[in-house]
């Protein structure tokens, strides 16, 4: 059977059992539909929550990025597992306690304020939105390399199956299919990994393999270490050493808290913890969520080490002298034919080179990493198949957890909270399948017209989450005094000063994007972090010049911090 | 009211705060001191066939995440029921 048909079949599969789980668990209330009726196991929800958050840039980019800038590549290692420290222990137990839907509910509650509200309701929808763009392009771009269709098809697919199981299943059908696609995408990401690692350390785990020496076709060790063999490479070939990186540490320092507490803001990570049925289960379930993802993240700086020193090895040669392309492997002439590998034969010997220097003669596009390893490694056509499936559970995966808080956002916060405060629970479930099947459309159309600056919009997606939901979580939790004008000044002037900062050198003034320019030399990646400090600071002053907050407000800071009373979440 | 009397309901608070800042504190140690701060000294140090700098910004830290949340699960569940308000 050959390649096509093979990962026609194993694709085709997976989407059947994620469609199949959608209708065996399909939402009857608006509770299942936003919290899956509160009901879900903490390991299950654990793993739910990890497909939720492995985005397809999690999948398919970050080994790729890992790979190209060795220990720079650590910012978002670090940053988007440690955001769940925060999480565990300063937010999900308390605003499982709280009991109800979605952030925006929180803050509105908390802050006793429509205004905040709203404020809440449009960082969500915007934060979403930004993520989700990136996630049909995945989806699109897993169908062109793999199954041979346009990109657009590609999204058209994507889109009609994450309708099918989102819209139908709500949170409940969401959890459960989420859980499948952990399943396939930690196989699929494990497996060549695996393999890669055996094929070049002896080591099954990949995380040992890491730090071992190389061993030859025979099974001998060569008495070389992986990383010093690729730092020994890298300098040669014009590259900064692997192990040390090139970024400045107040920046890499910036950029990985800007992460870690942007994760711990992310709306669509937090509702996963109003699913659980109790406090205690909402503290576990953060750990296990962890648990899940760290096998991949500690996977990920090992495969960009591994398929590093193959690629080179693959193009240079073992003598570091090229290759004739005569004889290239066919994966470097089927990625060829992508555009994300381009040859350009300068000294005319028919030999490929890689180097960061004039002997330069290839382009490599680093999001091809993950999907190129099961071929550059020689693995047969199943693993590759394997691979395309996993990149699409990751992107599916991602999009229905994020359409879920754009249709929960319009139909509760909006809608129910705002605008209709007396529609029926059943309208309120139209509208919010309405507005998921509204959602899918707009995130269908930025897959198929990706704007130019997707990658400059996800630096934004975690700067405003760092710089306006996540203080006012905190304070909300942690200050029996923040007001309602403290909280929303802090949020409207943290987003100011972060989205005005980012727009500056992303957008307005790009050829100014250096070090040189930046504010204490952190670039718009790190500056959320910035802007979360800007933000506690004003809401503290404004507090303490205005109106004290309403007693019944106290109790209930009071009531979400022990976790008696809990076991019942509120009907609306 | 869940607790017994106000003064208790202030210890528990205190000694949820406690947790959580030792906690942190360990957190913050390991990724930002150690991976980021102090990374270029620790690389003079050799851990399996790591820099152990590199090591800890890559590998380590994240260990110590997993690490740390379970911790927090079991302490604080020990703390629920010391003060009686635990979940039925």
């Amino acid at each position: 059977m050959d390649l096509q048909t093979l990962t026609y079949i194993i694709v085709g599969l997976t989407f059947v059992l994620y469609i199949g789980i959608a209708i065996w668990s399909k939402a009857g209330s608006t509770k299942e539909f936003y919290v899956a009726g509160g009901g879900v196991h903490p390991v299950v929800n654990g793993m739910a929550t990890a497909a939720d958050w492995m985005s397809a840039a999690s999948f398919i980019s970050l080994a790729g990025i890992v790979s190209f800038v060795g220990y720079d590549g650590s910012v978002y290692l670090m940053g988007w597992t440690g955001g769940y420290v925060l999480l565990a222990l300063c937010m999900a137990p308390y605003l499982r306690k709280f009991g109800k839907f979605t952030v925006p509910d929180f803050i509105g509650d908390r802050y006793y304020s429509q205004a905040a509200r709203t404020v809440a309701v449009v960082c969500a929808i915007f934060i979403c939105f930004t993520y989700i763009a990136g996630q049909m392009r995945g989806v699109g771009v897993v169908f062109s390399r793999f199954l041979e269709v346009d990109v657009e098809t590609g999204v058209f697919i994507g889109m009609f199956v994450v309708f099918f199981y989102a819209v139908l299943g709500g949170m409940k059908g969401i959890t459960y299919t989420q859980v499948a696609q952990y399943c396939v995408m930690i196989f699929a990401f494990m497996v060549p990994a695996v393999f890669i690692s055996i094929m070049m350390t002896g080591h099954i785990f990949p995380q040992l393999g890491f730090g071992s020496q190389l061993i030859d076709a025979a099974g001998n060790s060569s008495g070389v270490y992986l990383l010093d063999k690729l730092d020994g490479l890298s300098t040669e070939l014009g590259f900064n050493q692997y192990t040390s990186g090139v970024k400045s540490t107040i920046d890499v320092f910036a950029i990985t808290a800007a992460l870690m507490v942007g994760t711990a803001g992310l709306p669509h990570v937090i509702v996963r913890f109003f699913t659980v049925p109790k406090v205690k289960d909402a503290r576990s379930s953060a750990g296990w969520a962890l648990v899940f993802i760290a096998i991949m993240y500690t996977t990920i700086p090992a495969l960009a080490a591994f398929s590093r020193v193959n690629m080179i090895e693959t193009i240079n040669g073992p003598e570091q002298t090229g290759v004739a392309y005569d004889t290239a492997p066919e994966w470097i002439k089927n990625w060829q034919k992508t555009g994300l590998i381009t040859w350009d034969d300068k000294n005319d010997d028919g030999k490929m080179f890689y180097a960061n220097d004039a002997r330069n003669e290839m382009k490599i596009d680093r999001d091809i990493m993950v999907l190129a390893t099961p071929e550059i490694a020689d693995l047969p056509a199943w693993v590759i198949a394997l691979v395309a499936a996993g990149g699409m559970a990751a992107a599916l995966s991602t999009s229905a957890g994020l359409l879920l808080v754009i249709s929960t956002s319009v139909s509760h916060d909006l809608l129910k909270k705002n605008l209709m405060p007396n529609i029926s629970d059943k309208k309120e479930l139209m509208f919010a399948r309405l507005a998921a099947a509204i959602g899918i459309i707009i995130a269908g159309w930025f897959g198929i017209n990706p704007p130019g600056f997707v990658a400059a919009v996800v630096a934004l997606a975690f700067g405003l989450a760092a710089c306006s939901l996540f203080p006012a979580i905190i304070m909300g939790i942690f200050s029996k005094t923040m007001n309602k004008e403290g909280a929303i000044a802090g949020m409207v002037s943290g987003l100011t000063f972060t989205v005005a900062y980012i727009a500056y050198f992303k957008f307005i003034n790009p050829e100014m994007n250096n070090a040189d320019h930046w504010l204490f030399g952190i670039s718009p990646e790190g500056i959320g972090i910035i802007g979360m400090l800007v933000n506690f600071g004003v809401a503290i002053l404004v507090c303490k010049v205005t109106t004290k907050i309403p007693n019944d407000v106290v109790l209930m800071v009071e009531a979400i911090r022990f976790p008696k009373g809990a076991g019942d979440a509120q009907d609306h | 009211m869940a607790f017994e009397n106000d003064d208790k309901a202030k210890d528990y608070w205190q000694e949820n705060l406690k947790l959580v800042l030792i906690l942190l504190s360990v957190w913050f140690f390991c990724s930002y001191v150690l991976g980021i701060l102090l990374v270029e000294q620790l690389n003079q140090f050799k851990f399996m066939g790591f820099e152990l700098g590199f090591w800890i910004a890559q590998q380590g830290a994240m260990y110590v995440f997993v690490a740390l949340i379970f911790v927090y699960v079991h302490k604080s569940n020990a703390l629920d029921k010391k003060y009686n308000v635990h979940e039925d």
